[in-house]
């Protein structure tokens, strides 16, 4: 393992580890409002200063990354779950089943996902607690981001198929069930573990985004999109450096993430 | 000996009325130069405007081109919110408040040079109240079927009379320019201050001097002093501010708070707080019968004693003092303070205390268990507060709320949408059970918000379009509003628009909760400039604002 890979592999570790102990290294929890010291500059008692409203932003950025460092990799799992099942069940039938199914991820892939996870909160009921709206946000980012895998699994799917040890297999009379769970999935693993890892920081990123409109995860929780938020309409890095701990946060993440990802692709490769 | 000292005190005399003389007419050319050369007055339009026909301003962008090109025969001051002629040197209003007669000045010209009478405002009005044109200023003067008469008795006299009454008529002509009849220039001829030059789609819009404006100041000098306004079409804030900050803009017409405090820490000079505006934040509860929300909830929001113990358990002041940084006042009813002529100086502010609220809702058979309040029928007390996405003050509002209830034992989920999906549930679905949005109010008058108050209203809020009003308190203010809009005696009218601010009070349908402060920034260079509370705050007086070091 190289340098940088080890270093990834600490700061995910210390990042994640932290956010993990929030309820213990926090001074407040995250929703507590101290209105008598709004936007306060780092003190010992606030170590990051306060928000807007008086909120610990330092029980709020562990809390936080908890929340997003969680949720991201479960979201993951959901579309690689997802992207295997279609991709790889349409490129191991191939024919009219891998040209319907790539019709279908092809529109979706056109769908503006952004308006389509507006609309979908817009369509949710309103009285859901901040903790089923944190859910139900990774959730929905999972369900729409397979398509991307899922056209990659396909391709891989289909010349596995066309390979030699899958053509023997048949040969050998295997049930096509069996084939497909025992010869073709195995063999994906690789690349499933490659879009996995891809689709953790693009979740981030989405629920950043999406907080960042007012639309993720809903108040008093936090999370890296709201706390991103916090950087709207500042004009120097100077004026409150750290209200960047956040976005120092996200970088280093999805950084480590990459060069993960790049092991893993050479161990795809 | 006394003769050299009577000829040095003639001298020392005769030097000092030159140099008197001479400070005079450097003072007089000073101000000359001013009046004569007033500069290039710079800032933003958030907005595209949408038309330069005056009589079809909808938006605020075409408003305040209108405000600054076009002429009108009264003038509401902005600073001290009377009425105050213009082209009309006098008027009158009749007894049953149907006809209006103004006494023109003469001799005043249009831009394009074209001679001002009385018949162009009787072409004006007519056109004012075509029904083709769809015009929103004209959709004010219709208080009744028929048509509009006019009659041009001789070029400086005028009357004109509706079909039916209308309540303040003569303050409703401060938003109605003049158009020529006779200029081929159409509605680009004006007899405002300022005159459309250029106008780039996009970009910018140029107005110059009206070189045929007939105002002139207190010492004779030729107004406005101003030579050109160049208003640059810019809907992003930030880039506005920054613009402002390096000196490209002269002025801010509307600041957020931030925006406020971040200027003020570096140019204190250049912000002007002028206090509590018109506008409100309110939070209301859906209390539409047929709304698909449970019946025991419908119950909560149509209790007088749910709505007030809510009211009593918000506090106010840390929404003034935290969420908008001290630039905003916490509201006491449905108009704000700074409206002198129709807010009920009566009401009191409500009292923050939260134990009050909890011994209400306990009165009204609610009861706290585990820290979670629970209604007669032990069902929990949780509702959403809804409001739009990207409005961080209206989300910080919504989040103090939530917490402040929380000491009730009462769970709030806020919920941010965006605006298309709020708006339809609050006028299509009524899948809602709170929300917290704001009024702009641009009309002194309250019959600018008579589709707010009426229970027939769409815009009634809390239960609209009622086919009878539903409560004897929304009955009482229904007979109220109509009493006073129909009413053309102004003690009375203030009296029954007194009351339905009391009742507002007592009934809590909204819950006010602040009055923004009229925020803006005005550059050093300008000379002149009296920010108010009343739109266009900053600009009001355009022709007597003047920029130097241009």
């Amino acid at each position: 393992m190289s340098l940088g890979r080890k270093l990834a592999c600490v700061a995910l570790v210390l990042v994640l580890g932290a956010s993990l102990a929030a309820n213990w290294l926090a001074p407040a929890g995250y929703a507590r409002q101290y209105r008598d010291a709004t936007n306060a500059e780092p003190s010992r008692t606030h170590w990051l200063g306060t928000d807007e409203i008086g909120r610990d932003r330092f029980a709020r950025v562990l809390y936080g990354t908890r929340i997003s460092l969680l949720l991201a990799p479960a979201a993951a799992l959901v579309s690689t779950l997802m992207a295997a099942f279609i991709g790889g069940l349409a490129g191991y039938l191939g024919g009219a089943w891998a040209r319907t199914a790539m019709a279908v991820t092809d529109l979706f892939l056109s769908l503006p996902w952004l308006f389509l996870l507006i609309t979908a909160r817009a369509l949710m009921p309103l009285n859901v607690s901040p903790v089923v709206s944190v859910l139900v946000t990774f959730l929905l980012l999972g369900l729409l981001g397979w398509t991307t895998a899922a056209r990659v699994l396909c391709r891989c799917a289909a010349s596995l198929r066309a390979s030699d040890f899958v053509r023997q297999a048949r040969a050998a009379g295997l049930p096509a069930q069996r084939l497909f769970w025992v010869h073709i999935i195995p063999n994906l693993k690789p690349v499933l573990y490659a879009q996995f890892w891809i689709s953790i920081p693009v979740f981030i990123l989405s629920e950043a985004n999406l907080g960042i409109l007012g639309l993720g995860v809903a108040e008093p929780m936090p999370s890296w999109g709201s706390l991103l938020k916090e950087l709207e309409g500042m004009v120097s890095i100077g004026e409150e450096p750290w209200k960047f701990v956040p976005l120092v946060l996200l970088v280093v993440v999805v950084t480590s993430f990459q060069l993960l990802l790049s092991q893993q692709e050479e161990v795809a490769a | 000996m006394k003769r050299n000292e009577r000829m040095s005190n003639e001298m020392t005399d005769r030097c000092g009325k030159a140099i008197v003389i001479a400070l005079l007419c450097l003072g007089s050319l000073l101000s000359h130069a001013v009046a004569q050369g007033g500069g290039e007055l710079r800032f933003c339009l958030r907005t595209e405007p949408k038309t330069f026909n005056p009589l079809k301003v909808e938006d605020d962008a075409a408003g305040a081109i209108r405000y600054l090109t076009g002429g009108v025969l009264v003038r509401v001051n902005r600073q001290t919110q009377n009425l105050e002629p213009e082209l009309a040197q006098s008027w009158k209003v009749s007894k049953d408040g149907r006809q209006i007669s103004f006494r023109l000045r003469s001799g005043i010209s249009f831009s394009d040079g074209t001679p001002f009478t009385a018949e162009d405002v009787a072409y004006t009005v007519q056109q004012l109240m075509d029904p083709a044109l769809h015009s929103p200023t004209g959709d004010a003067f219709r208080s009744g079927t028929g048509n509009v008469e006019t009659k041009v008795v001789s070029p400086t006299q005028i009357w004109i009379r509706f079909p039916a009454q209308v309540a303040e008529l003569d303050r409703l002509f401060d938003q109605v320019a003049i158009l020529s009849q006779h200029s081929p220039k159409k509605e680009m001829a004006v007899l405002g201050p300022f005159m459309v030059a250029d106008y780039k789609p996009g970009s910018t819009v140029l107005l110059n001097r009206n070189p045929n404006y007939w105002k002139t100041d207190e010492h004779g000098h030729k107004l406005p002093y101003l030579d050109s306004i160049h208003l640059d079409i810019q809907p992003n804030r930030d880039v506005e501010m920054l613009r402002f900050k390096r000196g490209e803009l002269d002025l801010i017409n509307s600041l957020d708070s931030e925006y406020f405090d971040k200027l003020a820490a570096t140019s204190p000079q250049v912000v002007h707080d002028a206090g509590a505006s018109l506008d409100s934040e309110q939070l209301w509860f859906n209390e539409v019968a047929k709304s698909p929300i449970p019946s025991y909830k419908k119950d909560w929001f149509r209790s007088v004693n749910f709505r007030r113990a809510i009211s009593e358990a918000i506090n106010r002041e840390d929404l003034s003092r935290v969420v908008f940084h001290g630039h905003a006042q916490p509201a006491v009813g449905p108009f704000s303070p700074a409206n002198k002529s129709w807010f009920n100086a009566r009401l009191k502010p409500q009292i923050y205390s939260p134990d009050a609220a909890l011994k209400a809702l306990q009165s009204d058979g609610f009861r706290l268990e585990n820290g979670t309040l629970k209604d007669i029928g032990g069902n929990e007390v949780v509702f959403s507060i809804i409001t739009n996405a990207g409005n961080k003050y209206r989300e910080r509002m919504a989040v103090l709320i939530q917490e402040d209830l929380q000491k009730l034992g009462i769970h709030v989920n806020v919920v941010t949408l965006d605006f298309p999906s709020l708006i339809e549930r609050m006028t299509q679905s009524f899948d809602y059970e709170a929300i917290i949005l704001g009024l702009t109010n641009v009309d002194l008058d309250p019959n600018g918000e008579m589709n707010v108050w009426l229970s027939s209203s769409e815009n009634h809020q809390w239960n609209p379009q009622q086919k009878t009003p539903e409560t004897p308190w929304e009955a009482e203010i229904d007979r109220l509003m109509r009493a006073q809009a129909s009413s053309s005696d102004a003690k009375k009218r203030k009296e029954a628009f007194d009351r339905v601010q009391e009742i507002v009070v007592e009934q809590e349908p909204f819950i006010f909760l602040i009055n923004k402060n009229s925020l803006s920034a005005v550059s050093t260079a300008v000379h002149g400039a009296a920010p108010v509370i009343l739109s266009p705050q900053t600009f009001w007086n355009a022709e007597r604002l003047s920029v130097s070091g241009k």
